[in-house]
């Protein structure tokens, strides 16, 4: 296909944006090259991910988010991102979550966007990132990220978001599944939605109780009657975020403006405490990690015949080699990376 | 590798509340590997034309039991040429009469689906439509 031409991305120009973001979910060469073009554009954005498990309303909740944004005197420009999971028999997907968000329908200031995962089990697909810095590019100022139903360990989004809510709904477990380590310590800002359900008051509870357990929460020890301060405290004048719990139902807006508002003072927390700009730096450190991984392995594939790689897989199987005996081999000598393929 | 996957919206325009077809093909596509992008019901050719340029697909499936295909479907015919997509397939299922069928495809539409139609077919004509392309 022929490159984008990144002056009507710039400008706004929604087809030209549809496509481009086609081109860099299947990765192709145009679209990698019309990124590099668009990367000093990007780093405007305000990137939220919503993730929690599935069912609990994330859709809803994104659709109602950006009704706020959209709404008042200062009405901001918002993508939607939102990530299904990709059957790993077929690789195919369908894509539910425009259902609940019908009420955008019809706003150019909105753009919403399904991918399905293919294949990636962190929550997001592989071009989730590159997607959304051509949204960024393209100059809207809030870009929502909806995660894949999540369990526990899909925590990507903490990575791309700058603000990470996790969302519960009630009746989905008890105190236990709160202090275990994972998707809930990945949360900026707690949700506890369809809070018109009966046990919304567990569900805030167990929150709370995990919050106290675990987090580095400005506390001030007793001993020998001195004032001591515990591990957890950081330097002085640094203000911590504690993540707030909040309810909503999304199904009619309810607790949404809170939420919203609560979205801006953390960014403004993060900025206030140079946090943002550690976040920005970690994320784009990850995702050259992650890049540099797929090339190289990408890379050192092409230099094996897929007859060579067969018969390793053959020698594991007969247990003749073991998995680390089979790295070695592979990235030994005359096949190492550098070199073509040799028989 | 570049991957490029078959992108299919599913859409019910119209006013008929019954999705049950629709959920049908949808699932058999993404059995066949396709991306579907599934958007209920009670859609207007806005809300459909919008949604496929916004998630750029390469066919649009419409599920049409009220009868009224031969009012909805020019509309949304119109506005995907105009937002630059005519290179859209569709695709209708649902109770179209016989005599509409060769009307449809006159106006632009590539398949016609009635009630009892195998997915298999469905799923072996998007794919034949695509086949130079991949």
């Amino acid at each position: 296909m022929v490159k984008p031409n990144i002056g009507s991305i710039l400008s706004g120009e929604r087809i030209a944006l549809a496509r481009l973001l086609s081109e860099v979910e299947n990765n192709s060469v145009a679209g990698q090259a019309t990124l590099d073009e668009l990367f000093p554009h990007t780093g405007k954005a305000h990137l939220i991910g919503v993730t929690g498990a599935p069912g609990t309303g994330k859709s809803s909740l994104v659709n109602q988010m950006a009704l706020n944004y959209r709404a008042g005197k200062n009405p901001k420009q918002v993508a939607i991102v939102a990530v299904d999971p990709s059957s790993p028999f077929t690789g195919g997907a369908v894509l539910g979550d425009r259902v609940r968000m019908r009420d955008l329908a019809g706003d150019p200031g909105v753009f919403i966007r399904s991918m399905a995962s293919r294949g990636s089990l962190g929550g997001l697909a592989r071009a989730t990132a590159a997607m959304v810095q051509v949204f960024d590019a393209a100059g809207f100022e809030v870009i929502l990220i909806e995660t894949v139903g999540a369990g526990q360990t899909e925590v990507d989004i903490a990575r791309l978001a700058h603000t990470t809510l996790v969302v519960e709904s009630p009746g989905l477990g008890d105190e236990i599944q709160a202090i275990k380590a994972g998707i809930l310590e990945i949360a900026d800002i707690l949700v506890v939605n369809k809070a018109d359900l009966p046990g919304v008051e567990n569900t805030e509870r167990a929150l709370k109780g995990m919050l106290g357990l675990a987090h580095p929460v400005a506390k001030v020890f007793r001993h020998h009657g001195q004032d001591m301060v515990s591990a957890g405290r950081e330097p002085e004048g640094k203000a911590l975020w504690v993540p707030p719990i909040l309810r909503t139902i999304a199904t009619d807006g309810t607790g949404v403006a809170e939420l919203v508002a609560a979205i801006e003072q953390h960014a403004k927390h993060l900025h206030n405490s140079g946090e943002w700009g550690r976040r920005e730096r970690a994320r784009l450190e990850a995702e050259l990690e992650g890049l540099l991984t797929e090339t190289l392995v990408k890379r050192f594939r092409e230099g094996v015949t897929d007859i060579r790689y067969e018969k390793m897989v053959d020698r594991l199987v007969q247990r003749k080699v073991s998995p680390w005996g089979a790295v070695k081999a592979l990235l030994k000598g005359k096949n190492g990376f550098t070199a073509k393929a040799q028989d | 590798m570049p991957e490029r996957k078959i992108r299919v919206l599913v859409a019910k325009p119209g006013l008929d509340g019954h999705d049950r077809g629709a959920k049908v093909v949808a699932r058999a596509l993404r059995d066949a590997g396709m991306e579907v992008i599934y958007t209920g019901l009670r859609q207007t050719p806005e809300m459909i034309a919008e949604a496929a340029l916004q998630e750029d697909v390469d066919v649009v499936g419409l599920s049409i039991l009220s009868g009224a295909h031969m009012s909805l479907i020019p509309p949304i015919l119109k506005l995907l040429k105009a937002n630059g997509q005519e290179h859209v397939k569709i695709f209708v299922g649902g109770i179209v009469p016989d005599e509409d069928v060769p009307r449809l495809k006159e106006m632009g539409v590539t398949g016609v689906y009635g009630p009892g139609a195998p997915t298999e077919a469905i799923v072996n004509e998007i794919r034949a439509t695509f086949k130079p392309a991949r």
